[in-house]
């Protein structure tokens, strides 16, 4: 179902109005002036905007129904980097995240305004293809979600939807993408077994692997380490670090020594909207508000 | 919470709460599952037990009267009743016995009182004898006569030269049984084929045209041909049956009569009271086997019942083949496709009341609406020629593909809910993981959802096939018949015959049991058929069974 895209000038920012105008002024701190329902400012370090971005974000809103859960996000996602999201649960991180391919389109409640651009392409361009938009992006779940076939077949599987059958291309990509992913040594000798045989974080290894091998223009996880234990964890963050510099990744995290490890950039939201946006270092040592100091280091949320 | 001192919350003691420990729920739900497998594992033991033991031969026994009767027989049951006729009623215990020899004293089964036996025996060259027609005979063997000539005399002479020459007789009244129905049925089939042709030729070009005369003139010829081929057979089945016709055994009942047998009604002897252990396997066998593989006798209440094996296993099939795919295109738009409404739910609604109409419903159905209607539409373009001239329809009534549509229609409603079940349970994140790959909804049904959901579609599929296979009421009103002459899967081009009649365990069941004038007699058939029938459901249910678990291995087995 396509969204419907909402572009009267009246909706297109600010779509929440604060409750009364003539209240008394916001509270100081910015976290309790969103939880009110007031309009904050977004700061966005210089860093971000010098970089040339991959997809940008452009006054995003979304609503489930009546309920708005993104509130005008403008970001530019930097190419070839490694951005997180974090912020506490219900801020719309995953929200946004599946905004970027368009799975919101399969929750038939969902409405939008505002634009995304996927290397100039309108994401949300009627006359965009949503199956070609997906091609051009990977995805891996919070948890590990392997197709009922073999491990070959998993990795391939976005070539053989595309109706590729040359045995000698697939076998190429099922080995870059392993390789890729860090799962071919353990995966070599086993490949036409079943995928659901492997342990959880061969599995979320292997999801990697999947959406690395249509070569995606931006990588999205989605809290790719919660359902792993700290030893697949770290595999997958040292995959991470690999993936860096190959691939535009787009990470949402609920752990900041992960988003601090891991990632470039990264931005803290709130409440669905987006509150600070930096390097990661500048994020987690001197950030420009106090909320997100308090935030990164476990003070609040 | 507060912590008042004045009144702390009574603590109830865990030993005396019975809602706390919910012992008594263990109990309650425990027992009713006991009970429910008792009542099954009853029913079951119970068929299982009667219906195997039918064909077991039984010691014959000889019983002798108060009154001076003598009487040979099987005893099958005992039973303890109150007298009634005198004035202080007391218990008397009876005896029924199979006392066989229909034609003389017009009874097959017959009660004795204690009271009114004197003494029972086992008399060595007791025989039961299974005739081709008039049902079971007890007696003594006296003489086997060839002609005028007496071969043997005497019970173990006649016995030995019976088992001599028995089998052979045997084989050629079989041969000659089946040169009459399979032989000149081919004969038959290619002579009215033959005619029809003509017809056919008359309706379609008149009978002045040339294709007409041609077919005319092939009729001719093959009447000619038939009539010498049938010729062929007549000689032959005369040869065969000359050189029975003198052979003749002589029996005396237990009472003294002398009834004179010919060897080729007799289907079978044995001596109950002489066969070892073995010997009684071999008869009890030999029995089986009859049963499995032959056709039919004496209204059913005899001989084997393979038409209705093949008639119940190939329309299962048939419905299962039919009802699957619709099932499940039903369910795949229903679940995958459909917007989630209030017509939705109203057709969900529909769906599983349809499970709760009477099956003889849907018999009417099938009847009114695929013989009649789509049956003789098919008649009208393609078998006219059978309908003018024998006035005969072909897929006009009931049959083989009506019946399996019949009964698909009423299983479709177990397939679809079963499959909606098994698609809702695949996960979500898996058909999200497929998009985000970039496959199209088909491309993640057809490669994701439908084989992970595969296990649970054969669910429904087993409970279909379970329905269906049992299923008698509708049967009656599209296709199954109480004798069918030919059966719907043979050897002859298209192999399946989807518009014959056929026969069908269940409704066997139901006519033997019900319908058959001797119902005593053929009560042993009944239990034997119906254990019979639940052992094919559940050999179509293991194998489905079997490759369910096969599928699941494979799509299912979650790692953790």
């Amino acid at each position: 179902m396509q969204p419907q895209i909402d572009n009267r000038p009246e909706n297109r920012v600010n779509a929440t109005i604060p409750p009364q105008q003539s209240t008394p002024p916001p509270p100081a701190d910015r976290l309790l002036a969103v939880a009110a329902g007031y309009e904050v400012p977004t700061e966005v370090h210089e860093q971000v905007l010098n970089e040339s971005p991959v997809l940008e974000i452009d006054r995003f809103n979304l609503w489930y129904g009546t309920k708005q859960a993104l509130h005008g996000i403008t970001m530019p996602i930097p190419d070839k980097k490694v951005t997180a999201l974090v912020g506490p649960s219900g801020c719309g991180k995953s929200t946004l995240l599946r905004s970027v391919n368009r799975l919101n389109d399969l929750v038939q409640s969902v409405r939008i305004t505002g634009d995304m651009r996927l290397n100039g392409d309108s994401i949300y361009d009627p006359r965009m293809d949503v199956i070609d938009l997906r091609k051009r992006m990977g995805m891996v779940f919070q948890k590990p979600n392997p197709f009922p076939m073999s491990i070959y077949e998993n990795v391939v599987y976005s070539l053989r939807i595309d109706g590729e059958n040359n045995r000698g291309v697939l076998d190429e990509v099922c080995e870059a993408s392993l390789r890729g992913a860090a799962l071919w040594d353990e995966a070599k000798d086993r490949l036409y077994d079943s995928a659901l045989g492997l342990s959880g974080g061969q599995q979320q290894r292997l999801c990697i692997a999947r959406a690395i091998a249509a070569e995606p223009e931006v990588l999205l996880l989605d809290e790719p380490c919660s359902a792993l234990d700290p030893i697949a964890t770290g595999k997958v963050e040292d995959l991470i670090q690999e993936l860096r510099g190959r691939y535009s990744v787009l990470i949402v995290t609920h752990n900041m020594q992960q988003a601090s490890r891991t990632s470039d950039y990264t931005a803290f939201m709130y409440l669905g909207r987006l509150i600070e946006y930096g390097p990661t270092t500048e994020i987690f040592t001197k950030p420009i508000l106090h909320e997100t100091e308090a935030y990164v280091t476990g003070r609040f949320g | 919470m507060s912590f008042n001192k004045q009144s702390p919350r009574r603590l109830r003691s865990a030993h005396s709460s019975l809602a706390a420990h919910g012992e008594a729920w263990v109990w309650l739900t425990g027992g009713s599952l006991a009970i429910a497998i008792g009542m099954i594992t009853g029913l079951l033991l119970f068929i299982t037990v009667r219906g195997a033991s039918t064909f077991w031969p039984a010691a014959m026994e000889l019983v002798e009267l108060t009154d001076g009767r003598r009487v040979l027989g099987e005893i099958t049951a005992r039973e303890e009743v109150i007298d009634q006729s005198d004035d202080v009623p007391k218990p008397i215990s009876r005896k029924l016995v199979r006392t066989a020899n229909f034609e003389i004293d017009g009874k097959h089964y017959e009660w004795f009182d204690q009271g009114e036996i004197l003494q029972i025996s086992l008399p060595e060259w007791a025989t039961a004898v299974e005739r081709l027609e008039g049902g079971r005979f007890h007696g003594f063997p006296l003489r086997l006569l060839e002609g005028d000539r007496i071969v043997a005399e005497g019970s173990a002479q006649t016995w030995q030269a019976f088992v001599a020459v028995h089998a052979a007789a045997r084989r050629r009244c079989c041969e000659a049984l089946r040169i009459d129905r399979h032989d000149r049925g081919v004969l038959q089939r290619e002579l009215r084929a033959a005619r029809l042709a003509v017809v056919q030729a008359d309706l379609d070009s008149g009978r002045e045209s040339s294709t007409f005369a041609a077919a005319v003139a092939s009729e001719q010829s093959v009447i000619k041909r038939t009539a010498s081929q049938s010729v062929v057979l007549d000689q032959k089945t005369a040869a065969l049956r000359n050189a029975n016709v003198a052979w003749r055994v002589e029996f005396a009942t237990a009472a003294g009569e002398k009834k004179m047998l010919a060897l080729d009604s007799i289907v079978r002897a044995w001596q109950p009271n002489r066969l070892s252990v073995l010997g009684k396997l071999g008869v009890y066998g030999a029995r089986w086997r009859e049963f499995l593989v032959d056709d039919p006798r004496e209204a059913n209440s005899a001989g084997g019942v393979f038409p209705a094996i093949l008639g119940t296993v190939a329309m299962t099939l048939i419905m299962s083949l039919l009802v699957a795919p619709f099932g499940v295109l039903a369910a795949l738009y229903l679940r995958e496709y459909a917007t989630r409404g209030p017509l939705t739910t109203a057709v969900r609604i529909a769906i599983n009341n349809l499970a709760g109409v009477p099956s003889i419903v849907y018999g009417a159905f099938g009847l009114g609406f695929f013989c009649y209607v789509l049956g003789a539409g098919i008649d009208d373009i393609f078998f006219q020629a059978s309908l003018v001239a024998d006035n005969q329809p072909t897929f006009g009534t009931g049959g083989l593909l009506w019946a399996s549509l019949t009964l698909a229609l009423l299983t479709l409603p177990v397939v679809i809910v079963a499959t909606e079940e098994a698609l809702s349970a695949v996960p979500n994140s898996m058909r999200e993981g497929s998009y985000a790959c970039g496959a199209g909804k088909w491309q993640t049904i057809r490669r994701i959802v439908l084989p992970r959901a595969l296990p649970g579609i054969m669910t429904g599929l087993i409970l279909a096939m379970a329905r269906g296979a049992g299923e008698v009421a509708p049967l009656m009103l599209v296709g199954v018949k109480k004798l069918a002459v030919d059966l719907p899967i043979d050897s002859r081009f298209p192999f399946v015959h989807p518009e014959r009649e056929f026969m069908h365990l269940a409704y066997l069941i139901y006519d033997v049991g019900f319908q058959s004038p001797n119902s005593q007699a053929a009560r042993p058939m009944v239990f034997t058929i119906t254990f019979l029938l639940i052992a094919i459901i559940v050999l179509l249910n293991g194998t489905a069974v079997w490759i369910r678990s096969r599928l699941q291995r494979r799509f299912i087995a979650q790692h953790f």
